[in-house]
């Protein structure tokens, strides 16, 4: 499924930034290819969850230094709406509830707004309709979800497929999971990863963001990288996540102290 | 508050021009001369010059009231113009001997009053300072019994009818402001609906407050007799001027047995600049009596406007199975404040009432629930509910809520229900995040949280009033 020649997707090049005025990524590097998954583990404050709302576009984040390249296009100029529509989505590790925003009107005006933005055809509420039906399949969702509020009341495991149900609509180039697995059952976790599994293709990327190795049981990585203290400390297949698994991360934080990495 | 919130919630206020126009203006300041010098010049009855002067001298014994959340300088009463009214000729016979400088002025603010440009199944009574400008429809609507006209032609032309409802719901002596109205008010609308009759279009008055030392005390009454039914809309709007003018209406509905009354506000007065400079008082009485068996008022108020808002539409549930029901948006952005509610007194049995309340602050405003219910001791099976919602846009402004639940019959059934939420920047990052912009994001969110208000709303004004609080916190994304 990968070669060598796959366009490149996203490229981070020396990357820092501030949370609060405190630096939390301190020289991020990172490239990811179309048709590759790649999981970034490590523990609880390395920066994981800053990394990925800093692709996002999160305002209360300040990126101090580097390049991050998104399909050629520098992606720090970008507004986060811009990017959601040039196709980076993020699955947000706590899904928000909108209270008296239905569902179904919510996922319309984001796959519209998306629609706009690349010059493709804005669906009415009849089509765009039809289209969501078909999208439930991906995470086995009840169509009864659409006429409620956006996650309010849903149990977490329903918000998580919630996000995946939006990934699916969005068809994202780039698609950030953060902390999906947290939180979740088992049959929850197989719902999502199977969703993810079957929007992962060859034109686009996924971005596993997670603190255990369980979810990628489910989800395959091509690639696994370790992040400590701002930075990524290690890279590998997936044989470290289950290396990590085993031993912990304090090895690695070990040996990245002594310098041995 | 981040940048980009703050951004969004500001938006320039569109009716803030001024109409150049010759008025006849009196002097400021507030005594027995003056209010019998308001009475002459309208041309009243005796019984109305002693309503006023009764109403003025209790004015005299009372105090302002200082109990709610609102805070503002010391009004000087002597320094308010009690009646300005723009010069025209003195009776009108149709639309077209109307000022065209007033007909400009409503066409402006999106009020047609020309045969062929006015709304087609409203009608419509323009209030421009004092005075009452022009109503359209009154033939149509009278060819069915119904009388919709200006307060003091009604005060002519039906002093059978006005002695015997004017001042019967809301007393001259009832508040501090009603005593105040009562004592000067200058014009506002009559409704009367014969018995039977459900009127056949939207009534609608239209209040605009041009002068900039002017205060406006209109008063409204709407009788609807047994088995009618009338839907009535207010609006208003005012220029923008550095300095507060006062705006004390008073509003008084009788409902017969089985009549039912539906009272909507679009409420847009001038809010003050951004830092609180300017702005209309609103200092506002409206009761609803449902008198009759089976009666029904129900209140729908969209408060976007006026630096200071006190308000509390109620209704008195005298009628065994009378309805009373208030739906309320109230909107506060910048310095605003706003000390907005209900008050449902339920006297009769089975008595029913519904409250539902929404309260959106932004900026630095300050945005308070205040509502009683009452049950009385024969109230038998009375029941309320209340709903009361609020929404904090960005971490500056304020909310509160104040209810007061009194309970005088053991069978009688009261629930209470209140939720705070908030659109913060982490909000407005998950819309963003899936391609919405921030604009859209707010809007959304707010027309969710007032959809079960704004569809109590005539059709006309529904969309009409979305708009509005959207435009309201609309903006440029910083």
């Amino acid at each position: 499924m990968i070669s060598e020649n796959s366009p490149i997707i996203l490229s981070v090049t020396e990357l820092t930034a501030n949370v609060d005025g405190t630096q939390i990524l301190k020289g991020m590097n990172l490239e990811i290819k179309a048709g590759e998954v790649h999981a970034i583990m490590g523990p609880n404050g390395s920066g994981k969850s800053t990394f990925s709302k800093v692709l996002a576009g999160h305002p209360a984040y300040e990126v101090t230094g580097g390049k991050v390249s998104f399909l050629g296009q520098n992606l720090l100029e970008l507004e986060p709406e811009e990017r959601a529509r040039s196709g980076v989505f993020l699955a947000f590790q706590y899904p928000l509830e909108i209270p008296g925003v239905s569902n179904l009107d919510f996922l319309r005006v984001a796959y519209n707004s998306r629609q706009k933005h690349q010059e493709l055809e804005e669906l009415d509420a009849f089509d765009f309709d039809d289209l969501v039906q078909q999208k439930l399949d991906v995470v086995k969702m009840d169509a009864a979800f659409l006429n409620r509020s956006v996650n309010e009341g849903f149990s977490g495991g329903e918000k998580k497929r919630n996000e995946i149900l939006q990934m699916a609509l969005l068809e994202p180039k780039l698609g950030i999971l953060d902390e999906t697995d947290s939180g979740l059952d088992i049959d929850a976790l197989k719902i999502v990863a199977d969703g993810v599994n079957q929007l992962s293709n060859t034109n686009n990327a996924m971005l596993l963001i997670t603190h255990y190795q369980r979810l990628l049981n489910y989800v395959i990585p091509d690639y696994v990288h370790v992040m400590a203290n701002g930075r990524i400390i290690r890279s590998g297949t997936k044989d470290l996540a289950l290396e990590l698994e085993e031993r912990g991360y304090d090895w690695l934080l070990d040996e990245a102290a002594a310098g041995v990495v | 508050m981040t940048a980009s919130v703050t951004s969004l919630v500001n938006q320039p206020y569109k009716y803030g021009f001024v109409t150049d126009i010759e008025s006849d203006t009196i002097p400021a300041g507030l005594s027995e001369d003056v209010i019998r010098l308001i009475s002459k010049k309208k041309n009243e009855p005796e019984f109305m010059l002693e309503f006023r002067l009764k109403a003025y001298r209790q004015w005299l014994k009372m105090e302002e009231p200082n109990w709610a959340e609102v805070g503002y300088p010391q009004i000087d009463y002597q320094n308010i113009v009690y009646y300005s009214a723009p010069k025209q000729q003195k009776k009108l016979d149709s639309l077209s001997d109307v000022d065209p400088t007033l007909l400009e002025t409503f066409e402006k603010l999106g009020i047609p009053l020309s045969e062929q440009k006015r709304l087609s199944n409203v009608a419509v009574d323009a209030i421009f300072d004092s005075v009452s400008v022009a109503t359209t429809f009154r033939e149509k609507l009278f060819e069915v019994g119904v009388i919709f006209c200006s307060i003091s032609e009604a005060m002519r032309e039906y002093p059978e009818l006005i002695q015997k409802y004017l001042g019967s719901v809301v007393p001259v002596g009832d508040n501090f402001f009603a005593a105040l109205n009562a004592a000067v008010f200058t014009d506002g609308s009559f409704v009367y609906i014969p018995k039977g009759v459900t009127c056949p279009m939207e009534l609608s008055t239209y209040f605009r407050i041009n002068n900039g030392d002017s205060g406006q005390f209109e008063r409204t009454l709407i009788v609807a007799e047994e088995g009618s039914s009338v839907s009535y809309l207010e609006g208003c709007t005012a220029p923008m001027f550095d300095t507060n003018q006062l705006h004390a209406a008073v509003v008084e509905l009788v409902a017969l047995d089985h009549a039912e009354i539906k009272y909507s506000t679009v409420q847009n007065w001038y809010a003050g600049d951004a830092n609180g400079k300017g702005g209309i008082y609103n200092f506002v009485t409206k009761r609803g009596l449902c008198q009759g068996v089976n009666s029904k008022i129900s209140w729908t108020q969209v408060e976007t406007g006026s630096a200071i808002t006190w308000k509390y539409p109620s209704c008195v549930l005298v009628g065994d199975n009378s309805i009373g029901e208030f739906y309320s948006v109230a909107l506060t952005n910048n310095m605003q404040q706003a000390d907005t509610g209900t008050k449902m007194i339920h006297v009769g049995k089975n008595t029913r009432s519904t409250i539902i309340s929404k309260g959106i602050s932004a900026g630095k405003s300050e945005n308070s629930y205040r509502g009683l219910v009452k049950i009385g001791p024969k109230a038998e099976g009375a029941r309320n509910y209340s709903q009361c919602d609020s929404m904090l846009i960005g971490d500056t402004a304020g909310a509160n809520t104040f209810p007061y639940i009194q309970v005088q019959n053991n069978t009688a059934r009261v629930e209470h229900e209140a939720s705070t939420s908030k659109i913060g920047e982490d909000q407005l990052f998950f819309f963003r995040q899936r391609g919405i912009s921030a604009e859209d994001a707010i809007s959304m969110m707010i027309s969710g949280f007032c959809k079960d208000v704004f569809s109590q709303l005539p059709m006309e004004f529904a969309v009409e009033a979305d708009r509005l609080l959207a435009l309201k916190l609309e903006g440029s994304v910083g």
